[in-house]
Parts: structure tokens; sequence; C-alpha cells
């Protein structure tokens, strides 16, 4: 019961990956993407966890008391909101990408060539 | 290939990947019985050596500061990339916006969803900039209260007036802003350079732990940051709205 | 483990299985926003408030936004096609 986090993380990594490759649409892929970015903040949370802790913030418990891993929350933290600006990016490009080519079919898209 | 020689290339990689993926996952400590030497010694100095009581906050900007000015910086690039690629091409050319956009309000936008959401303004700033500045107190910190700012000329969006975000949100002062943050954070790294002898280093006093003026140059990079992640998003934001309800395609 | 942490991981598990098995683009960011609300849920269960914090503005009203737009957009490009053929 406690390797269930990593099973799931692992789940989550495998079925992500499905749904980028199996896709016949481009914005289907970007957001399988993001269903596989997750299963990393899942892995490292996991890893910072220990029993019995609380939250790193000694605002109104002794600055004694048991707290989980901080330095993980930082990664995971600022990793959200990077996640967030780089779909668009990849939005953008598969917006193009329509334009250009006239489908989302990532069977129909070709080599950029003008 | 074809789509069935594909899944099938994926079937058999993906089986192989899982069973060393699980195998590896398993080698990690137990969940729940952390080992790590770094995070404990963190917990246990951190309120007294920096003068915050948010951990995080504290090693995001103050104590791995050095890791946050890379990651300011690639989402600045990414919504560079966002704009360049979005910007009008050859051939596109722009609807006359006023009267036609300003008709497209939401299919059933009730009088009710749009007092609402005009009301939600204030309230969603004012938390926004609160979360900002107390960053070192409580949990928040520039990240978060930036993507609530950016929420906030969103609630016009979804009162049913696109075109007024525009308004709310013009095209130049967000682009100001992101930059202003981004480089805000520099030239602080570059105070502590000049005045305390390292690049980021703390030059500010430290102050009394549970005030708000505590924890020396946290909010200043923690305002900096928050001004940088919302001018970033309301840049993606506005530039998607412009595509979808200003620019038209192609000749035809 | 306690329950609540287990309850949080299987809702995870379970929202994160729908969203790859979402058939068109628009459903799938409806139930991308209830796997970012589930996302949320675990993320306070691991002690993570601050994590939380942000993940909740953004999978819930910043990604949906600009994937509707996208969206929109492919759309209109579309019917602006299609209607261009049947003129020429």
């Amino acid at each position: 019961m406690s390797f269930l986090p990593f099973a799931i993380a692992a789940f989550l990594f495998l079925a992500g990956l499905y749904g980028i490759v199996s896709s016949r649409n481009l914005i289907r892929a970007i957001l399988s993407l993001t269903v596989v970015q997750s299963s990393t903040y899942l892995v490292l949370l996991g890893i910072g966890y220990s029993k019995g802790g609380q939250a790193p913030i000694f605002a109104d418990i002794p600055a004694t008391s048991k707290a989980v891993d901080p330095v993980v929350q930082v990664l995971v933290l600022t990793d959200v909101v990077i996640e967030a600006t780089v779909t668009a990016l990849l939005l953008a490009l598969a917006v193009q990408a329509h334009k250009r080519f006239g489908s989302l079919d990532p069977q129909d898209l070709r080599t950029l060539r003008n | 290939m074809s789509r069935t020689a594909r899944l099938l290339l994926f079937g058999v990689g993906g089986i192989g990947f899982g069973v060393v993926l699980v195998y590896g996952l398993s080698g990690l400590p137990a969940f729940g019985h952390y080992e790590g030497v770094y995070g404990n010694v963190i917990d246990g100095v951190g309120v007294t050596l920096r003068h915050g009581t948010d951990l995080v906050t504290a090693l995001n900007f103050d104590i791995r500061g050095f890791d946050t000015l890379g990651e300011e910086f690639i989402l600045f690039a990414s919504v560079l990339g966002v704009v360049l690629i979005l910007r009008q091409m050859r051939g596109e050319r722009e609807r006359p916006a006023r009267q036609e956009a300003d008709e497209h309000t939401l299919a059933g936008a009730s009088e009710a969803l749009r007092a609402l959401s005009l009301a939600m303004i204030p309230a969603i700033l004012a938390i926004g900039v609160y979360i900002v500045v107390h960053g070192q107190l409580t949990p928040g910190g520039g990240f978060q209260g930036g993507v609530i700012l950016a929420a906030g000329p969103l609630a016009v969006f979804l009162a049913g007036r696109y075109l007024r975000m525009k308004i709310v949100a013009p095209q130049t002062l967000i682009e100001i802003g992101d930059a202003a943050g981004a480089m805000g954070y520099a030239l602080i790294g570059v105070a502590g350079l000049a005045l305390a002898g390292a690049f980021l280093k703390d030059f500010l006093p430290l102050g009394a732990v549970g005030h708000l003026l505590s924890g020396g140059q946290m909010d200043l990079a923690s305002a900096a940051v928050g001004l940088e992640v919302s001018g970033a998003f309301l840049v993606a934001f506005s530039e998607f709205l412009d595509q979808a309800l200003v620019v038209s395609g192609e000749q035809g | 483990m306690t329950l609540l942490q287990i309850a949080a991981l299987a809702s995870v598990a379970i929202a994160g299985g729908a969203v790859v098995a979402a058939s068109d683009p628009l459903r799938q960011t409806l139930v991308l926003s209830v796997y970012g609300m589930a996302l949320v849920m675990l993320f306070f269960v691991f002690q993570a408030p601050d994590v939380a914090l942000s993940e909740i503005v953004v999978s819930t009203v910043g990604l949906p936004v600009m994937i509707l737009l996208a969206l929109r957009k492919v759309q209109e490009h579309e019917r602006e096609r299609e209607n261009g053929e049947d003129e020429s």
C-alpha cells in the first residue's frame, strides 16, 4: 500500500504516452502531454512526504515540529506555472500548423517547405 | 508509418518501459519514510536563518533564488515564442473588430452572470496582491499571486465583453509589465552583487520573524516575479484572443 | 497512509484516465479542469498548500481559456475554408 502513489504516477505516465501516440488530433496530443507532466509532480511530492509531517509553514506551529520536505515543493510549484506557458506555446504551434496544412491530423503534416 | 504499426510499436516499447519504470520506482524509500538530509536541515534552521515563516517561499526567492531566475526566464521565453508565432502572417487582415465581436456576447450570458463577474474583479485583484505580498509569512508568493492577478481581467472576458478586456489590460501595458518584472528580478540580483558582495545575496535588513516587512529581499523578489507571471499570462491570453476573434484567415 | 490520501490518489487516477479517453478536444478540456481539481485535493492532502494554490488557478482558468480560444480559431478557419471552396 505504500507503493500506491508511485504506481499511480507510473500509470498516469503510460496512459499519457498512449494518449499522445494514438491521437488523431494535435490538440488531444497536447492535452495528454499535460497528464504526463502531472505524473512527475506526483513522484516528486511522494518522495518528500514524511508520515506525520505537516506543511513546512511555521506561522502557527512551533518551529521544531516535524514537517515535510520543502525543496521538492519548490520544484513542483514553479513547474506548474511553467507547464501552462509551454502548453500555450504548443497550442500556438498547432494553430499555425492548421493554418498552413489545413488539418490537425499528425498524419497529414508534412515538413515545412515553402 | 501507418497507425496500427505505430500503436504496435508503442505497445512493445510501452510494456518494456513500464516494467523498468516500476522497477526503478520501487527502489525509492517507502512512501512516508523520508530519508533526505537537506530537507530536514532546512526545516530546522530555515526560520532562524532567513526570518521567514513560509519555508517554500524562502527557498524560492532567497536560499535557491538563482533557480527562480532561470525558471522565470523560461516563462518569459515561451510567452515570447507565443507572441512571435501568432503575430499576423501575410495574407491575413483584421476584421472590423468593433461591432462584430461586441455582438458576440455569450449565448445565454444573463445579466446575473455579467454582474457577478464584474463584481468579482476587485476581489480577485485584492486577493492576488495580498498573496504576493504575504508570501514569506503564509502560503503564497510571486508565482501563486501572479496567476491569480492574471485571472482578474479574465472576469471581464467571462462577462461577455470580449474586447473590453483589451481596454482593461491594454497591450503595451502588459508587455511592459512582463518585461519589467523579468528585468526587476535580475536587477535585484545585481544590487546584491553591488551592495553585499555576491549575486542575489540578501542586502536588506532581515527584520523580525512574523512581521510583514521581514525576510529581506523576499518581498521585492516576490513582487517582481508576480508582475512578470501576471504580465506573461495576460500577454498569452490577449494573443489568443486576437487570433480567435479579430484576425481573419487568408484571402477568401 | 490515511483514508483521505487513498481517496485523493484514486480520484486522480480515474480523472487522468478520463482525460486520455475523452473523444473530442472540447470534452477533453472540461475533463482536464476536473482533473486539475483532483490534483489540487491531492496536493492539499500531501501537505503542500503552496503548490495547490498555483495549480488551482492554472488548471481551472488559465489552461482551458487558451485551449478553447485555440479550438475556436481552428473551427473558424475550417468554416472559412469551406465557404471559400464553395464560392470558387
